[in-house]
């Protein structure tokens, strides 16, 4: 039993399981289908911010592009549901029936050939990662060979993003311009503005983003995760021990891509339509913060930054629009100054060393024995349970890794 | 130039900087199981040398050939991959790991991407790890947080690091900056033991320490050599008393 809590909060299952409870079990009690799908559309978010954890937290380079990659995902979905939704009969009154509206507002006469392919349910699932993965690997081997790194490497993603906005915008008759992608009704003729549809929506999101959590841990606890760290600390000496530091850099920034173009994707299912706001500098700076907020070293403490902006962003932008913007740089200077760990170092360093004492004492009529974290769960969900190992800031990840090899 | 039997073959190797030539067509040649030490004095290029060699600088002109393979074109990943090791002049270890994990890093295997996903620390690596941490003296530290070492050690450990990859040239840049006359001791020890398969190239100013472990010294001043040979030869020579020893 001992050798099993151990593992389970050496490896950080533990609040990874906590997550899991929240998402699956707690929020849909609580809940109606109307916040439960808000909390859905935040979480796609998360997929957005565990990507940041991987490249920014570990692998320290930091992307203020990652809406380009949520963009392209949710674009590639919103393709396939767009021509689903454009069907001859519910398009009649347009001169030409059966192609988007928006390009037969453009006096298009006809499907462009590279919509084609989104035709196919398989090609789009495919397109959905591959397009903004292949991208992200083109910029990210053109800069990290040439040894473009930092900030230099911040302000190119933040000109694909500025690119890619004004292309789409642009290019109205391809991408609907301005308005994006508006009208989703169905896929493969499962309608899913339906509240069910949602639900099962919400659920489908949590799952792949929790699979995404254990896949991005697993990742951490290999050796590939050690070497992202080392080239943190001491690139140089990584290299000279006969690594290609660039394609662990490569390999980052694609798998960040990857888990963001994931995230535009559901999305995309779950609002209901794409536009190009969710591709831009701004949107991209945002998901930055979430992961900061949260804490960039912890998979977990980011999902919580996601919702707990999120939730911020949408009650003060509603009681006031003019002050959110102002607040949410003012959060993220705060955060970045005092807390450069975020929730989940704070957790680490203040909450975690608190239930320690607490569970010194002797507690009468306690169980005992019982690990703080699983103690406390249940009692307050809204508290950032981050993990007991990998939301550590860099002095704890040698520990833990030390605990590792014995 | 034709092929030789030297571990390492440069020559008329140039780099410049602005102008201002660090190097100055250069020529040096290290046997197989040589250990050869680099003196001169502050500013004479030495560690520029090292960093030619190992790739870190690109070289303006010459040639710089391990095993007779060429080395000035290659990525640095690359050169480690043929078989050279180089160690910094400050101590440049993984602080935030512990020291299994800063040698286990370093063995060579797993150095693709999906490599070091695949990577499992088997029986092999664990054997190697053991075998190195006994030769550094790091044997009952593995545990411990890599910058909690001593600054000696931690020069041991980077040391260690590289002897996880069995290099076949090893080249290290002042090794016993900031160790006590003991820990020195340890290391000219150390160095000793690990020459005898495999050549290794030295940066030292300390003149005991050289004598200790040196089969041959070179000196360097301004980016040219000045004077090689064996310790006694080298440390009668009057340019050598004159630029380096004198003061
Ligand atoms: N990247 C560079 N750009 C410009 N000048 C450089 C560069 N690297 C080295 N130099 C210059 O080349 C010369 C040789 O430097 P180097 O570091 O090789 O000396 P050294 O022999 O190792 O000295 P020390 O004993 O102090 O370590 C110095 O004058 C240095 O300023
Ligand atoms: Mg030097």
């Amino acid at each position: 039993m001992d050798a099993i809590k151990t593992w389970l909060g050496r490896s950080g299952l533990a609040s990874i399981a906590i997550l899991a409870v929240l998402l699956l079990v707690v929020f849909p009690l609580a809940m109606d289908t109307f916040r439960l799908n808000l909390v859905g559309k935040y979480l796609t978010y998360g997929f957005v911010a565990i990507g940041l954890v991987m490249l920014w937290g570990y692998g320290g380079v930091l992307s203020l592009g990652q809406g380009v990659f949520f963009g392209l995902g949710g674009y590639a979905m919103a393709m396939f549901l767009k021509l689903e939704a454009s069907d001859p009969e519910s398009t009649k009154i347009q001169s030409t029936p059966g192609i988007p509206d928006f390009m037969d507002w453009n006096q298009l006469t006809e499907l462009p050939l590279w919509w084609e392919p989104f035709n196919s349910f398989g090609f789009t699932l495919f397109a959905v990662v591959a397009v903004p993965v292949l991208l992200a690997f083109i910029i990210s081997y053109a800069m990290f060979k040439r040894r473009v790194g930092g900030v230099y490497f911040a302000i190119i993603t933040q000109a694909v993003a500025l690119i890619l906005t004004v292309l789409i915008i642009g290019q109205q008759g391809y991408t609907g311009g301005v308005n994006g992608m508006t009208d989703l009704k169905t896929l493969m003729g499962w309608d899913i503005r339906t509240d069910e549809a949602k639900t099962l929506l919400y659920f489908l999101t949590a799952a792949l983003l929790l699979g995404a959590i254990l896949l991005c841990r697993w990742i951490q606890l290999s050796k590939l995760g050690t070497l992202l760290l080392a080239m943190r600390d001491k690139e140089d000496r990584v290299r000279f021990s006969g690594y290609d530091v660039s394609m662990f850099k490569v390999f980052a920034f694609c798998l960040a891509a990857a888990l963001s173009a994931i995230g535009g994707a559901m999305f995309t299912l779950q609002v209901g339509f794409m536009s190009p706001s969710f591709v831009g500098i701004v949107p991209s700076i945002e998901m930055v913060i979430f992961a900061a907020v949260g804490g960039r070293m912890s998979l977990v403490g980011a999902v919580y930054g996601a919702l707990l902006v999120n939730f911020g962003k949408t009650y003060f932008s509603e009681t006031f629009p003019d002050l959110w913007l102002f607040l949410m740089a003012a959060l993220f200077i705060g955060v970045v100054m005092a807390f450069p760990n975020g929730l989940a170092g704070l957790y680490e360093s203040h909450v975690k060393p608190w239930l320690a004492r607490r569970k010194q004492a002797p507690a009468p009529g306690g169980t005992g024995g019982e690990p703080p974290s699983a103690s406390a769960a249940p009692a307050a969900p809204t508290v950032p349970h981050t993990t007991t190992s990998a939301a550590v800031p860099t002095a704890g990840i040698g520990a833990k890794v030390s605990s590792q090899s014995a | 130039m034709s092929n030789t039997d030297f571990v390492l073959a440069v020559e008329d190797l140039t780099v410049s900087f602005d102008g201002f030539k660090a190097i100055d067509s250069l020529n040096l040649y290290v046997d197989r199981g040589e250990l050869r030490v680099v003196i001169g004095p502050n500013g004479a290029g030495k560690t520029t040398l090292l960093d030619l060699i190992c790739g870190k600088t690109k070289a303006s002109a010459g040639s710089i050939k391990f095993k007779n393979q060429e080395m000035t074109r290659l990525p640095e990943h690359m050169i480690v991959r043929a078989g050279i090791g180089r160690k910094f002049q400050t101590p440049s270890i993984y602080e935030n790991l512990s020291v299994f994990k800063n040698l286990e890093v370093s063995y060579p295997r797993g150095r693709g991407v999906f490599g070091a996903l695949g990577f499992k620390c088997d029986d092999a690596v664990k054997a190697k790890v053991d075998e190195v941490a006994g030769m550094i003296g790091l044997a009952d530290r593995l545990d411990l947080e890599a910058g909690l070492l001593s600054h000696g050690q931690k020069q041991w450990l980077e040391i260690g690091m590289l002897l996880m990859q069995d290099p076949e040239l090893l080249m290290l840049d002042e090794p016993i900056a900031g160790m006590s006359a003991r820990e020195r001791e340890l290391t000219a020890d150390l160095l000793n033991r690990i020459c005898q398969n495999r050549s290794v190239i030295v940066i030292e100013h300390d003149m005991d320490f050289v004598a200790r472990i040196a089969h041959k010294v070179t000196v360097m001043h301004q980016g040219k050599i000045l004077a090689e040979g064996s310790m006694d030869k080298v440390q009668s020579d009057p340019k050598v008393i004159d630029v380096y020893l004198g003061h």
